[in-house]
């Protein structure tokens, strides 16, 4: 499958919450929803987990490495430079807004 | 547009627990804890089932989650995978209402 | 013995009747599913490390495809998860956590450990590495960045710790002896002393 985003590509997390719409099974952590990090690489492509919990037929969409900086997720908390590196698939990705300076 | 970005105004499910204030400072129980056989034998049930593709880790998954949060944090691991087992197989029709309780009765 | 733990048991002798009646399984296979598991432990990652850090060609092939590196080890691996390798350096330090449920390298590493599911692990590795490796008495030097990957989806990750100082020529077998299982999702780190007691 035809990756959309590659290494370095600055993405934001849609902020989006399936969680208010009825039974789901989502495998894009809260806390990253609407934050903005960047590819670190394309792992593949797996069945998407959203259907197969639902023994759905599942389409095979590309799986990203991704990494964010770990204080701006948190109000500033935590040491400058530490980061958390997460596996999101595509259809939760967006390319990034113009970020201010 | 809110302004906590800690993103506790957000209706996070109750599984998913990154960065959760409730258990911030909550010790971890860093201790060994020997499995039982009850949670050997669950674990392993759950394999089969997945090899032989009658339910899904993501099936399993789901049904945990589904488990209203004051028993989810108050049920073990294992005692989790059984109830989301039990009412994924209860769902796809594999078992029915009727089969369980007579089995549940005939303990 | 709890209610809910009664309960439970009796839920699994009613499940497995059924499965047994209906030709889905048989106590057989569920006992030697049982015996497979059980021979997954540490030991398998640490024989991995060990390997990594006596054998440069090893090291390579493991951080580029985990699985290979596994089964070239003779560690099954068909039909589970891919297995991703992340290397410590003297910049970086790697954690792994599943914020969602409790993804583990179970092939390398065996069943995952209590505090591994836990509430508390789950919620404070993505915020509070540092505050989190304490509990371990593990300190990362502020120079050093933490690294924690949560694990959401279809990989396992483990963690490829450095080479303790002072153990130079060491045999494998002897290096894999120095390992523990959290020095391989990163809430500890080896030393040439070997695990001490708590």
């Amino acid at each position: 499958m035809m990756a959309g985003f590659g290494p370095g590509q600055r993405v934001t997390v849609r902020n989006d919450w399936p969680e208010t719409r009825g039974p789901c099974h989502i495998r894009t952590p809260h806390y990253l929803r609407g934050e903005t990090g960047t590819v670190v690489r394309h792992l593949g492509d797996f069945p998407n987990p959203e259907d197969l919990a639902f023994a759905r037929p599942a389409p095979v969409l590309p799986l990203y490495h991704v990494r964010f900086d770990l204080p701006a997720l948190w109000h500033g908390e935590g040491r400058a430079g530490d980061e958390v590196v997460v596996e999101i698939f595509e259809h939760w990705l967006e390319p990034a807004r113009q970020e201010a300076a | 547009m809110s302004i906590d970005t800690t993103h506790e105004s957000q209706p996070r499910a109750m599984h998913d627990l990154g960065g959760v204030s409730r258990f911030l400072c909550e010790e971890v129980d860093t201790e060994p804890h020997a499995l039982t056989d009850f949670d050997r034998e669950v674990d392993a049930i759950r394999q089969i089932l997945g090899m032989k593709k009658v339910m899904s880790v993501d099936e399993l998954r789901r049904g945990i989650e589904a488990i209203p949060e004051a028993e989810y944090h108050a049920l073990s691991y294992y005692q989790r995978w059984i109830r989301a087992i039990t009412a994924t197989l209860l769902r796809k029709g594999v078992i029915t209402e009727g089969e369980l309780l007579a089995a549940l009765e005939a303990g | 013995m709890s209610d809910s733990q009664v309960e439970s048991d009796r839920l699994l002798v009613a499940l497995r009747g059924l499965l047994v009646a209906k030709g889905l399984t048989t106590p057989a296979e569920i006992a030697e599913r049982i015996r497979s598991t059980d021979t997954a432990s540490p030991a398998r990652g640490a024989a991995m490390v060990a390997r990594a850090w006596t054998d440069p060609e090893f090291r390579a092939l493991m951080l580029a495809d985990g699985t290979a590196a596994a089964e070239a080890m003779a560690i099954p691996m068909r039909g589970l998860p891919p297995l991703g390798v992340l290397e410590n350096t003297p910049e970086v330090h790697n954690l792994v956590v599943c914020t969602l449920c409790s993804c583990y390298p179970r092939a390398v590493l065996g069943y995952p450990p209590f505090w591994f599911k836990s509430a508390a692990y789950r919620a404070r590795a993505v915020r509070d590495p540092r505050g989190l490796l304490e509990e371990w008495g593990t300190v990362v030097p502020p120079a050093v960045k933490l690294r924690v990957v949560d694990s959401t989806a279809d990989y396992r990750w483990m963690v490829l710790p450095m080479r303790p100082a002072g153990t130079e020529g060491w045999p494998a077998e002897q290096l894999a002896g120095l390992l523990r299982e959290g020095d391989m999702i990163g809430v500890t780190v080896p030393t040439a002393t070997g695990p001490q007691p708590a």
